[in-house]
């Protein structure tokens, strides 16, 4: 990153330093960078797509149409009441619009994603913290636990307990969750760790500050930027897990509307109907891509060392 | 001295791995105890009572608890762990008789070459493209090169992997009939499960090498050497790329981890016959001894891995490598 020394202006002064970021400087850095804006552009159409499905989707996604079965892309047919049903993505084998389904199926892909990074980002960082604060015993303990889960496959893991407690949204959220909370456990330690013995713990301690005090008001805020980084990045890893999980049949299950079951029943007329799995993959595509260049972004702006360079 | 901290190093990583992979085969043969009845699971829900009776005391399942436990252990040290369920097995259950079961393990082992074979030529060949385009990237920053490797690694790690496999497939073996949709044994059954599988070690590598040769190109050793006119392409790819190894290693080690489990969807997609598709077909017909087995083979491949980095992670680290020159 730091091959090139671009000439910037670099504030100087405590109050120049001090000033606050606003959401316009936040703006301007994204209108700068067009990839990055084009990826929360996307971001955000999906989120209302998803949000709103019921209102904006065009057809029922549940409902089987014995004569629109495996229509391609851009094609209009009669419907009920004479009225012509119009099928941009076409429809799949049972005569289903897609692009309704790819909006009702974004939801449990989502919301298993969303759940799951919440929930381990909450175990591991409140573990991470409280081994890399008080270290000893407490700490051997929650770190060999962590060296003990990532050192086994996560996906074999899922699998496998998916096979034993069966798939569905909650069991999903459970599985992926204690599979990934190790990672927001490992930055919050490293992070809390190199606070530690810092000279502003030390201030705080000297001036009476409990633990629980030091802990909240002056370890945590310095780890929200990296665990929002990490967060971002999770939930793109997990969507891509999720998705996995169900085209194997373990995950999410029939009729459930889900991109990973779009492809995996798209696969079998993969010869007839290219469509079927090509959109809910791209749509798997673009949200992982999308996430991806906004998590590497975000780690930009939330840089201390970084940040001025980019916000003003 | 050094040399005999790093044996001793190494020993202690050794007896871990173990004792994790105890930990790992204890949870999964408890639990497996817990989904049903193996007896009834051999025999099918149609059997009759003496049936069931004599089968469970066939297979030792009216031991106490700690003994059926006790065979387990003993049953993994020395390679042996029972007889598969149903899997490879024609034609209905005789009355009263075990079914001749083959050993799960050595079912499993023999699709063992499949998935290596999968998985070494995967991360040869990621590596190959990888390394020259992350070098490339980093001696160019914020150039136009750069940027385009930069989004493709991006687009690497984005990608779903069996989605894109079956692109391939659609592309490749259907519209244009290039090569097989799927099955094992020539090299042209190897390139698209390859490219599927590739796409996201090759992201990954492009990231860690072209991050890691930044942060060297940085260093005053290298202006001081550009400085007497040696052209940047040779001190990054001599110089730089061996000081700035140990991440990328790190990272290609990881990858080979992840691409050793990755397989279980991509063998699934293209009928290879390894033991990731394998897994897949145990837990869906429910054949314990058989999970156990697939379980038990994946865990070990991967802290072998694991254990081969930090080996590695050893020689190539300066500090333990100059320590035992001295």
């Amino acid at each position: 990153m730091t091959a090139e020394m671009p000439t910037v202006e670099v504030p100087v002064t405590g109050e120049e330093r001090q000033a606050r970021v606003t959401w316009r400087h936040v703006a301007r850095a994204l209108v700068r960078e067009p990839v990055v804006l084009l990826a929360v552009i996307f971001l955000a159409v999906l989120a209302i797509a998803v949000v709103f499905a019921p209102w904006l989707a065009p057809y029922d996604p549940l409902q089987p149409n014995i004569f629109s079965g495996r229509l391609a892309p851009l094609s209009t047919v009669p419907g009920p009441g004479g009225v012509d049903q119009f099928h941009v993505l076409g429809t799949d084998a049972l005569g289903r619009d897609i692009l309704s389904r790819l909006m009702y199926g974004a939801r449990p892909s989502i919301s298993i994603a969303l759940g799951a990074v919440a929930l381990s980002a909450v175990v591991g960082t409140t573990l991470g913290l409280f081994a890399g604060f008080y270290g000893g015993r407490v700490e051997t303990v929650i770190m060999r636990i962590v060296d003990g889960i990532m050192a086994v496959p996560s996906l074999l893991v899922a699998l496998y307990v998916l096979f034993l407690i069966g798939g569905g949204v909650v069991n999903l959220v459970l599985i992926l969750a204690f599979a990934r909370w190790v990672v927001f456990a490992r930055l919050a330690r490293g992070i809390t760790l190199s606070y530690r013995e810092s000279s502003l713990v030390e201030a705080a301690r000297s001036i009476g500050a409990t633990d629980l005090r030091i802990i909240l008001r002056h370890i945590l805020p310095n780890l929200v930027a990296p665990l929002l980084v990490l967060a971002t990045l999770e939930i793109a890893l997990l969507i891509l897990a999720e998705a996995g999980l169900s085209f194997l049949g373990f995950g999410l299950q029939p009729p459930e509307p889900s991109w990973g079951l779009m492809i995996a029943r798209g696969r079998e007329y993969l010869r007839e109907a290219w469509w079927m799995i090509t959109f809910p993959g791209l749509g798997l595509f673009l949200t992982t891509l999308s996430l991806n260049l906004f998590a590497g972004w975000l780690r930009t702006i939330t840089d201390p060392v970084q940040r001025w360079r980019w916000l003003i | 001295m050094i040399a005999s901290g790093r044996i001793s190093y190494f020993a202690r990583r050794l007896l871990g791995s173990i004792v994790l992979l105890v930990i790992v085969l204890s949870v999964v043969f408890i639990a497996n105890r817990q989904i049903g009845d193996p007896a009834l699971m051999v025999l099918g829900v149609n059997a009759t009572e003496e049936d069931v009776a004599d089968v469970r005391e066939r297979m030792g399942l009216n031991d106490p608890f700690l003994v059926q436990y006790g065979r387990f252990l003993k049953g993994m040290a020395t390679g042996d762990m029972g007889g598969t369920f149903r899997f490879g097995m024609t034609g209905a259950l005789t009355h009263g008789d075990l079914p001749d079961s083959r050993a799960t393990l050595p079912i499993a082992a023999e699709r063992l070459p499949a998935t290596l074979l999968l998985a070494g030529v995967t991360i040869a060949f990621s590596v190959f493209v990888a390394l020259p385009l992350g070098i490339y990237a980093a001696v160019r920053p914020r150039k136009f090169g750069d940027r385009v490797v930069t989004v493709l690694s991006l687009a690497g790690v984005s990608i779903v992997e069996y989605w894109f496999a079956l692109i391939l497939i659609l592309v490749f073996a259907i519209q244009v009939d290039w090569l097989p949709t799927s099955g094992y044994g020539t090299a042209a059954h190897l390139v698209l499960p390859v490219l599927a599988l590739s796409l996201r070690p090759i992201g990954r590598i492009i990231q860690i090498t072209r991050s890691s040769m930044l942060d060297e190109l940085a260093k005053p050793y290298v202006t001081a050497a550009r400085g007497r006119g040696i052209p940047v392409q040779k001190i990054a790819s001599v110089h730089a790329l061996k000081n700035a190894a140990i991440p990328i290693v790190t990272t290609i080690g990881d990858e080979t981890a992840t691409v050793v489990t990755g397989v279980i969807i991509i063998e699934t997609v293209f009928g290879w016959p390894g033991i990731g598709a394998l897994t897949v077909d145990a837990l869906k017909i429910r054949d314990v001894p058989l999970i156990e087995a697939t379980v038990f083979l994946l865990v070990v491949m991967v802290l072998t891995i694991n254990l081969i980095v930090d080996l590695l992670y050893t020689v190539l680290s300066p500090r333990v490598r100059l320590g035992q020159q001295s």
